[in-house]
């Protein structure tokens, strides 16, 4: 059913779409340049099996850097996902590690087979790092992966990542590369947030953090939603509602030990935020854990709706699907009203 | 020993390897009830060549790293290559009647992890030249001289992936991937011509960059020809070999029957055209 859309308002000021380059950092918000980019650099100086590969997403991908650093070393495949992913495969058959980008929409939806078959089935030592994830793009359904932790979660033998912040790329990359095995990481790119460092923050694979405790929400998030979940707790706090954040950035495998122990901790409301559908992602995910484990918390969940998606600024866009500091603090208000 | 051409005076022949691929196939067939078996058939003399004249391998050693790679794009016809693998001593002539059973190690559709000599995983057509690719790439940074062999069938010429792995090989001026296209005109949907006709087949690859030679796939000399061509061409450019077959090749009713896709074959038919293909025994 085709929607007709009217003419807009043109008396009312506009925001205008950021497209590719978009940076979801906020007035003020401490930021480091391309964090993948040169943690990247960093491990191949002492990884002389790493590799670089792109289809025609260097530039947007932060791996320009790399490719600046290493031309060697780096392999442009076109704008041609499905030879992107399985040209790794052949190269990991041949010992070396790639490092393969392309933004988290046609990793996921196009390629998807490629990486299911040559890749997780094989086993390859493949790490496929991916730009745009989820809502950090107005430039419309077409480049905003909404529903990518889904696809790769449900992929056997796939490793997923959703990092939050520059300081935990700079170590998402090298754990990356110490695990054996092919792995999915959503990857933030140009001027990246820096929020963790300031909580002591080590990234270890397959393990949740509880970035800080409070007795009335239980917030659950990976990704740039849980910078949004600290600055929720921080302006909930003004209203004496204390909110606990535990930050998830491995999707999978999932922390199942730590989550179940947190949100069993009875009294508080668990609210899963994601910068993802709400169909199949971290919240699913921790439902049906929580189900299974028998712990029956108050449980809701922020994410973006089973709808695609406008095109627009991404302030605007944020605000209107929910995931917004303000519609965070909003909801979370709400629920426990 | 290393290389396939190495000749003891009473080595078979090509054409009895080709026999022997065409009669394991027949057998596994005979054990499944079912099987891609005109495709093995027709396909068999092009195994013969690569594995017992062309490529270099250690049939104790199937990951050998100085081995020259097979990759089969085409994994339904895995019955064709365990025939070849077991005619080569890399898979046991014992595993041959556990062909298509539950826990054996020669499913239907070829699987990378556990079968000897299977380098990919099949079944979803179109992968294999794109593997090719990451492999040849690989290769060139070791500066290793194996090669990669990537058979796929002309159905996978449909699949836009193969046209993106042929191009980025004559981009990447891949002379180590010789590819080896079985066109014998028959897809799910019936001859590959009324479904997406892709001819002049020869000038696209080689206006995509390819050295090109077009043989009839079941002429042994010629096949070998042409094997040995593609290893010697001096260009540095990715080759192909596009090989006319007939489905059913040496069997002769099986070459005649209708629908011969995914053939039916009688169970007592299984004798019969193991008997036929006996009268042509070279």
């Amino acid at each position: 059913m085709k929607s007709t859309r009217p003419a807009p308002d043109l008396s009312k000021p506009r925001l205008t779409t950021s497209a590719m380059i978009a940076s979801i950092a906020s007035e003020g918000q401490r930021t480091r340049p391309a964090p993948f980019g040169h943690a990247l650099v960093e491990l191949a100086r002492n990884r002389p099996d790493v590799i670089g590969m792109t289809a025609d997403l260097g530039k947007y991908t932060d791996l320009h850097i790399f490719a600046k650093e290493f031309p060697e070393r780096t392999y442009q495949m076109g704008m041609a996902e499905q030879l992107l992913f399985g040209a790794a495969s052949g190269l990991a058959a041949e010992g070396f590690m790639p490092f393969t980008t392309t933004y988290a929409v046609f990793a996921s939806r196009r390629a998807y087979d490629f990486i299911h078959q040559t890749i997780a089935e094989e086993d390859r030592n493949v790490k496929i790092a991916c730009a745009l994830p989820g809502l950090t793009s107005g430039y419309g359904p077409s480049h905003q992966a909404a529903e990518d932790l889904a696809l790769m979660r449900a992929m056997p033998n796939m490793t997923v990542i959703d990092p939050c912040d520059a300081h935990e790329i700079a170590q998402v990359v090298p754990a990356m590369a110490a695990h054996e095995g092919p792995v999915y990481m959503r990857l933030l790119r140009g001027q990246v947030p820096v929020v963790l460092d300031e909580y002591d923050y080590k990234f270890e694979l397959g393990k949740a953090k509880l970035l800080r405790d409070g007795k009335d929400v239980l917030m659950i998030s990976s990704g740039l939603m849980t910078m949004r979940a600290l600055e929720a707790a921080t302006a909930l706090a003004d209203d004496r509602i204390d909110v606990a954040v535990l930050h998830v950035p491995t999707i999978k495998p999932l922390d199942a030990e730590t989550i179940v122990r947190e949100a069993g901790r009875s009294g508080r409301l668990v609210v899963v935020a994601e910068n993802h559908t709400v169909i199949g992602g971290l919240g699913e995910a921790v439902a049906g854990l929580l189900m299974r484990s028998g712990v029956h918390a108050p449980f809701r969940q922020i994410g973006l709706p089973d709808e695609f998606l406008d095109a627009g600024a991404l302030p605007t866009l944020h605000d209107r699907y929910g995931i917004s500091l303000s519609e965070v603090v909003r909801q979370v208000k709400g629920w426990l009203k | 020993m290393d290389t396939a051409t190495t000749r003891l005076a009473n080595a078979p022949t090509l054409a009895q390897r080709a026999y022997n691929i065409r009669r394991n196939a027949l057998r596994m067939g005979e054990v499944q009830g079912q099987g891609y078996i005109a495709q093995a058939l027709d396909i068999s003399d092009v195994l013969a060549v690569a594995y017992f004249h062309a490529m270099r391998y250690r049939p104790e050693d199937p990951t050998w790293e100085e081995r020259d790679r097979f990759l089969l794009s085409n994994g339904h016809y895995a019955i064709a290559l365990y025939a070849a693998l077991i005619e080569a001593g890399i898979v046991p002539e014992a595993e041959l009647e556990t062909y298509g059973s539950d826990d054996s190690r020669l499913p239907m559709s070829g699987m990378a992890a556990y079968t000897p000599g299977m380098e990919m995983s099949g079944g979803s057509l179109g992968l294999g030249l794109s593997i090719a690719v990451g492999m040849g790439l690989g290769l060139k940074r070791k500066n290793s001289s194996s090669r990669v062999y990537t058979l796929f069938s002309d159905g996978e010429l449909d699949e836009g992936s193969v046209w993106e792995a042929i191009s980025s090989a004559s981009h990447y001026k891949l002379d180590n991937l010789i590819g080896i296209v079985d066109v014998n005109n028959q897809q799910a949907d019936g001859p590959s011509t009324q479904v997406m006709g892709f001819e002049p087949l020869v000038a696209r690859l080689e206006a995509f960059g390819w050295f090109v030679q077009r043989v009839d796939g079941n002429d042994l000399d010629a096949v070998l020809a042409a094997f040995d061509a593609a290893k010697t061409h001096v260009e540095p450019k990715p080759r192909m070999i596009v090989a006319d077959t007939l489905m059913g090749k040496g069997v002769p009713f099986l070459e005649q029957r209708e629908k011969n896709h995914f053939i039916r074959v009688e169970r007592h038919e299984w004798q019969l055209a193991i008997a036929a293909l006996d009268t042509g025994r070279p």
